[in-house]
């Protein structure tokens, strides 16, 4: 087996919750190389934030358990090793940016003393060294005026901004792996697209692996190298960009691709996927995606589909994908 | 800032006034007569009551009497008392007694409630959590008076450990079992302030930001959480001190402790009306100083407040 960067292999979380177990994810795979970036798509509790907060192991444990799998960092399992170990990864090698910057800075620490706290906590720097730092990453993540803001509250930041500290406090010692849950999504489309690229830039001049989490089909397509798709806890597609677009073997991802909107189709009813997201706490049998599915069969309500391989690098986890990529 | 708290300070002419003059009016507008029994069995005589009447200016019109009083007030003279001392000196030899008796017992406040606080919001559901919860509730529901004599019995009589009584110079150690019992009403509700707002604060989304940066899970609450929680925790700490600085009528009573609250309550008894205006026009000048305080404290541990 080819070492990756980061190797998640068949990974099962679940919570216990008062209401019942919910499988929130049910055998989860992907790999990540260093330079590369892999986009992890669905809708909400599809699963993808809880597969990143495994991997930094920042998962609210309980309620959360993890029953199976590993995830190999560097050929090391993150989840075996101790504490201590885990700890000197978290946040210097395997980073990671959250979605609602105002509520995941501290309120009452300035953002030069939060990113400064990377380098007192792991590179042993004094507050001083680590405000100079400090400055210089605001920089680089292109924060006019740094030099004064550095003393600056979250709350006196703009949005855009704020989230431009969190990346800066996220890349700020060099990580391999930079996870982004949804960083744009609090922000308005501007300003997402100025995130993005800075985020694209960052990660081509450090040759960072990163994963970026979002629900935003548009916002995929420019950064990333390969998809995957999550339904349900499951990894229901994964292919690289350009094939996952022109030949979606999924019809959950077909789904997706059809309702967004499309300069072509203006004046059109706009496509959507029928029902809802199924319940975690009640999994539908078989196939998970079955009630919703167009293409459904016999076969769908009674037998989980394998993850079947459609093409190089290509895989998808339906019995008719043939069928499905013919269109 | 500063202009801030020049706003503060001139907010505080108004209320000042206002308040003294209540207190004022409500002292001498009292039915009974403040002489008797101020000569013993016998009936005062005239003379002595015509004297008083013209020293505490009793025959003018209330207004009057109030701006004769305040004048005084404003050139530092708090009057006298029917007895002759002056209200200043004996306001003089109370509030330190009160002002010691408070501060043990804020630091009592601080120090084992909020660490129960803690203790109690990182052990969701276990042992201390439960103790805590169930002892703080105890303490609640029982009036003051009963931990009082329940405290100066076992610890001050049965087991010795401290003087039962407080003696004429309230030495620390005295005042240290009186501490206990004046604080420990807040020290419950601080103890539940604090766990709650920890057990919230742990969940927030800042203090997974500050565990994904590969802090210690020490340095995650300690300087994550705990500085946010401690902000409500604050302002409710202030404002208990400004409340022990009034003088405690009743643990003062059981410990017979020479402080403020006393003297208010013996004053009262005896219709020393001079005294109990000047007692009253202290305690509201402190506490609204140690609001003020307070006020700007919260400004300094919460960024997003701002005085401007």
């Amino acid at each position: 087996m080819s070492e990756h960067l980061l190797d998640v292999d068949d990974l099962y979380v679940e919570f216990r919750t008062r209401d019942g177990v919910a499988e929130a994810i049910n055998g989860v795979s992907y790999t990540l190389d260093a330079g590369e970036t892999l986009a992890v798509l669905g809708e909400s509790g599809s699963g993808k934030s809880v597969t990143a907060q495994t991997i930094m192991g920042i998962l609210d444990m309980p309620p959360g358990f993890i029953t199976g799998g590993r995830i190999l960092y560097n050929g090391k399992d993150l989840l075996t090793m101790p504490e201590s170990e885990r700890q000197k990864i978290r946040g210097a090698e395997i980073a990671m940016i959250f979605q609602d910057s105002l509520s995941a800075l501290n309120p009452v620490f300035t953002v030069g003393d939060q990113i400064a706290e990377m380098f007192q906590v792991h590179r042993g720097m004094s507050k001083k060294e680590g405000m100079a730092k400090a400055v210089d990453l605001m920089e680089q993540v292109r924060i006019p005026g740094a030099k004064e803001r550095v003393k600056d509250y979250p709350h006196q930041f703009s949005g855009g901004m704020r989230q431009r500290i969190m990346i800066a406090m996220a890349i700020s010692l060099d990580p391999k792996v930079l996870i982004a849950d949804e960083p744009t999504t609090a922000l308005d489309v501007t300003v997402q697209a100025q995130i993005m690229d800075l985020l694209q830039d960052l990660q081509r001049e450090r040759n960072m692996g990163m994963i970026l989490i979002t629900h935003d089909l548009g916002v995929v397509a420019g950064v990333a190298d390969k998809i995957a798709v999550m339904y349900a806890g499951r990894i229901v597609e994964s292919a690289n960009v350009w094939d996952l677009y022109a030949k979606p073997a999924h019809p959950y991802t077909q789904g997706l691709l059809d309702s967004m909107p499309r300069v072509d189709s203006k004046g059109e009813e706009l496509y959507a996927i029928k029902g809802l997201p199924p319940s975690l706490l009640a999994l539908p049998p078989g196939c998970n995606f079955n009630p919703r599915c167009p293409h459904r069969r016999d076969k769908c309500v009674h037998e989980v589909p394998p993850t079947e391989e459609v093409a190089e690098d290509h895989t998808a986890a339906c019995f008719f994908w043939k069928e499905v990529a013919r269109g | 800032m500063g202009r801030y708290t020049i706003r503060r300070l001139l907010q505080m002419i108004p209320v000042v006034i206002g308040t003294t003059f209540i207190i004022y009016a409500m002292v001498w507008a009292l039915p009974g007569d403040p002489f008797v029994g101020k000569c013993g069995d016998r009936p005062c005589p005239a003379s002595y009551i015509a004297e008083m009447r013209a020293k505490f200016n009793l025959d003018d019109s209330l207004p009057v009497q109030y701006g004769k009083y305040l004048w005084n007030l404003l050139q530092g003279n708090f009057g006298e008392s029917f007895s002759g001392r002056t209200v200043w000196s004996e306001i003089a030899q109370a509030f330190p007694v009160t002002f010691r008796l408070a501060l043990i017992a804020i630091i009592i406040e601080i120090v084992i409630g909020i660490s129960a606080g803690v203790l109690a919001a990182l052990n969701r559901g276990g042992f201390w959590d439960n103790l805590i919860l169930v002892s703080t509730l105890i303490v609640i529901s029982i009036p003051v008076f009963v931990i009082g004599f329940l405290a100066q019995f076992t610890f001050g009589i049965k087991l010795a450990w401290f003087p039962p009584t407080v003696g004429p110079n309230a030495t620390i150690y005295e005042l240290i079992l009186p501490a206990f019992v004046l604080a420990s009403l807040s020290l419950a509700y601080v103890a539940r302030l604090m766990r709650g707002n920890l057990a919230e604060n742990l969940r927030a989304d800042y203090v997974r930001t500050a565990t994904s940066k590969g802090l210690s899970r020490r340095r995650v609450i300690g300087r994550h959480a705990v500085r946010n929680s401690l902000i409500p925790v604050v302002t409710f700490i202030g404002a208990d001190f400004g409340a022990l600085l009034g003088g405690a009528i009743v643990t003062e009573g059981i410990f017979n402790i020479r402080g403020i609250g006393g003297l208010l309550y013996l004053s009262i008894r005896t219709r020393e009306g001079a005294t109990v205006v000047g007692v009253v026009t202290v305690l509201v000048l402190v506490f609204l100083l140690v609001n003020l305080l307070v006020d700007i404290l919260y400004g300094a541990i919460d960024p997003r407040i701002r005085y401007e």
